[in-house]
């Protein structure tokens, strides 16, 4: 038998089993470490010395970590709420109306913050809200929401649109044909159906929001620490292992909003 | 007994795209369509027949013309200011409702109260048979059970007019034939006038009381299923309906809506002739197969040819003929066991055609 005639299976090719745990073991075994270590007795980023909770605990204690990692949160969950309204609308406008000149540039420009560079969507609002400081004199946090809703808008906007897509959109038809005005025929049936895709939004914007460091270290005013710019400036200064715990906290809330957005799609 | 027209298209053409990509799906197509009867467009696909009822419905609007409902325009208005209802080809039951809430939808947005919509659907349900599943997902319930569903779901609101795109043709054949007896039987207890979309010829002339033909965007001929099948008027019709047997022949006379048809052989047939159409020197001639007879060469026989094939198909055995004037002619004889055909091939054989039975052309 010849190579030509073989069937291509990649998970038959010699070597990927080994490929595959080598790649398993890069990605889960340092945040493995890491919640392990959070739990270490001792201030020891590198030594076991038993099991505590101590970490846990003196993270708790610690008013800086609170405040940044409620500040996190509201700020994901604005920003996530006003990203995910806009991604709702800018998705209904895209797959339900009449065709329109210039619609494939406005695909592009809505999923333009996927493509730009973090980094330059962060000297650029650094710039623009300098800008608008010195015009109005206001320095509080809704620059931090402004630019997380901003850059949330295209991964809450890609799940919406692709459940508008697989949804058969007669169904809005024969809500028509049944005496339901436009906005009765989107309340009655478009919203209903497209829940699971707005929450998966949602979740997918909110998990973005809370982990962003680039554009937030760029544009937080002075005392306004997220959970990650918080933990980075920690490290800079000396390792304690209450990063550890606050990692471990934050990776188990990630993969419970991943989790659950994956059921919700599944179960369409 | 003469009924009000319940729907009316006048020169209605619809054009879709623009300039010269423009499809004309459509082109000044009239027709009447009268209260209570069970009116069905006929054609193959493209031919329009799907754009007309969706001009009706009003997800569509006309590039030209009028469509009136009991003498109102209603061209202009959005579907759910008709009060129109359709039964879609895949049904588009809401997923995410009950059997009951789905037949419920309509009446309760057109703002009736909750009695008085349960009430509906109760009765409604009764009327498709379904009573026990009221309270089913949509997904739980059959495609058969589906569709059933869908008509009640439609009729619930009592539409002046119901409108039904090839609601049958996802079913099976059984079912199909199920629910064929079902809508007529729906049809005659609700009284509504139904408007069936189909390209099935068998379920357009068991249904209805009246088949519009289309073909190309125009509508080719209307009139009973009995008037279409026997008095074909287009080569189209002919063609699309049944099988036929076309003949060449020259009109050496006319009297009281007949003509006398010399057929090419020398003899002549009696031959019905299309409305208003008084032609004059060569027409065809379409003959169905059931309608002639085999017959001994010769003596008192139409035509005469050789037998070419016989195939046999149960409830009856067709003869093909090659006519000894050039063409094919085709009999279908019904089987019966004191009249069996006797014919074989290579026979000499001749075709008997009776009077009332060959209907002119217009073309």
């Amino acid at each position: 038998m010849t190579a030509a005639t073989k069937p291509f299976i990649v998970n038959r090719m010699p070597g990927f089993g080994t490929m595959a745990i080598a790649v398993f073991l890069m990605l889960y075994l340092p945040i493995s470490l890491l919640i392990i270590f959070s739990f270490n007795e001792r201030e020891s980023l590198a030594v076991w010395g038993g099991f505590s909770w101590r970490w846990y605990e003196a993270a708790w204690q610690n008013r800086d970590i609170k405040d940044a990692a409620f500040r996190s949160l509201w700020l994901a969950g604005f920003a996530a709420t006003i990203a995910t309204a806009a991604a709702t609308l800018a998705a209904i406008a895209t797959t339900r109306g009449k065709p329109f000149l210039g619609m494939t540039t406005v695909y592009a420009v809505i999923n333009m913050p996927l493509m730009v560079p973090e980094i330059v969507t962060a000297v650029a609002l650094l710039i623009f809200f300098a800008w608008i400081k010195v015009a109005t004199g206001y320095t509080g946090a809704a620059y931090l929401v402004a630019a997380h809703a901003a850059f949330c808008v295209p991964f809450a906007y890609l799940p919406i649109r692709a459940r508008l897509e697989s949804m058969d959109a007669t169904l809005e038809v024969a809500a028509a044909d049944l005496y339901a005005s436009p906005w009765q025929a989107f309340r009655r049936i478009t919203l209903p159906l497209l829940w699971p895709g707005i929450i998966a939004g949602f979740m997918l914007a909110f998990v973005i929001s809370l982990d962003d460091v680039v554009i937030t270290e760029h544009i937080k005013s002075a005392g306004m620490e997220t959970l990650p710019t918080y933990m980075l400036g920690q490290l800079r200064r000396s390792m304690s292992p209450e990063v550890n715990a606050v990692s471990a906290i934050f990776f188990l809330l990630s993969v419970v909003l991943v989790t659950f957005f994956f059921f919700l799609n599944r179960k369409k | 007994m003469v009924s009000a027209a319940a729907v009316e298209a006048k020169n209605v053409t619809k054009i879709f795209g623009v300039g010269q990509d423009g499809v004309r799906a459509l082109d000044r197509v009239s027709v009447t369509i009268r209260e209570n009867e069970f009116f069905t467009l006929l054609g193959p696909s493209g031919c329009g027949k799907t754009t007309l009822l969706r001009l009706i419905a009003g997800f569509d609007f006309p590039t030209e013309g009028e469509i009136l409902l009991y003498g109102q325009d209603i061209a202009p208005l959005p579907p759910y200011k008709r009060p129109v209802n359709t039964v879609f080809q895949n049904y588009s039951l809401f997923p995410h409702m009950t059997v009951g809430q789905n037949i419920g939808f309509g009446l309760e947005m057109l703002g009736k109260p909750k009695a008085e919509v349960d009430a509906r659907v109760t009765e409604m349900l009764r009327l498709v048979r379904m009573e026990e599943l009221r309270n089913r997902k949509t997904s739980q319930i059959s495609g058969g059970q589906q569709q059933r569903v869908a008509l009640a779901r439609a009729l619930a609101p009592q539409p002046k007019v119901l409108l039904l795109d090839e609601p049958l043709s996802a079913l099976d054949y059984k079912l199909r034939k199920d629910m064929q007896i079902e809508l007529k039987r729906l049809q005659n207890e609700t009284g509504i006038t139904f408007i069936f979309v189909t390209h099935d010829q068998e379920e357009a002339l068991t249904m209805s009381d009246r088949i519009a033909v289309m073909s190309k965007g125009h509508i080719l001929q209307v009139g009973s299923p009995r008037e279409i099948y026997d008095h074909p008027a287009e080569r189209f019709v002919a063609n699309f309906i049944g099988e036929t047997n076309f003949l060449k022949g020259d009109v050496a006379g006319i009297a009281g809506g007949k003509a006398d048809v010399r057929l090419a052989g020398g003899t002549a047939v009696a031959a019905t002739l299309p409305e208003g159409f008084a032609p004059n020197g060569g027409v065809t001639v379409v003959i169905r197969p059931e309608h002639a007879q085999v017959a001994p060469a010769g003596g008192r026989a139409t035509l005469n040819g050789t037998v070419e094939n016989v195939v046999y198909f149960g409830t009856d055995t067709h003869i093909h003929l090659r006519l000894d004037e050039g063409g094919e002619f085709i009999v279908r004889q019904q089987n019966s066991r004191d009249r069996p055909v006797t014919v074989v091939q290579g026979d000499k054989a001749g075709v008997l055609i009776g009077d009332n039975v060959a209907q002119v052309l217009r073309d």
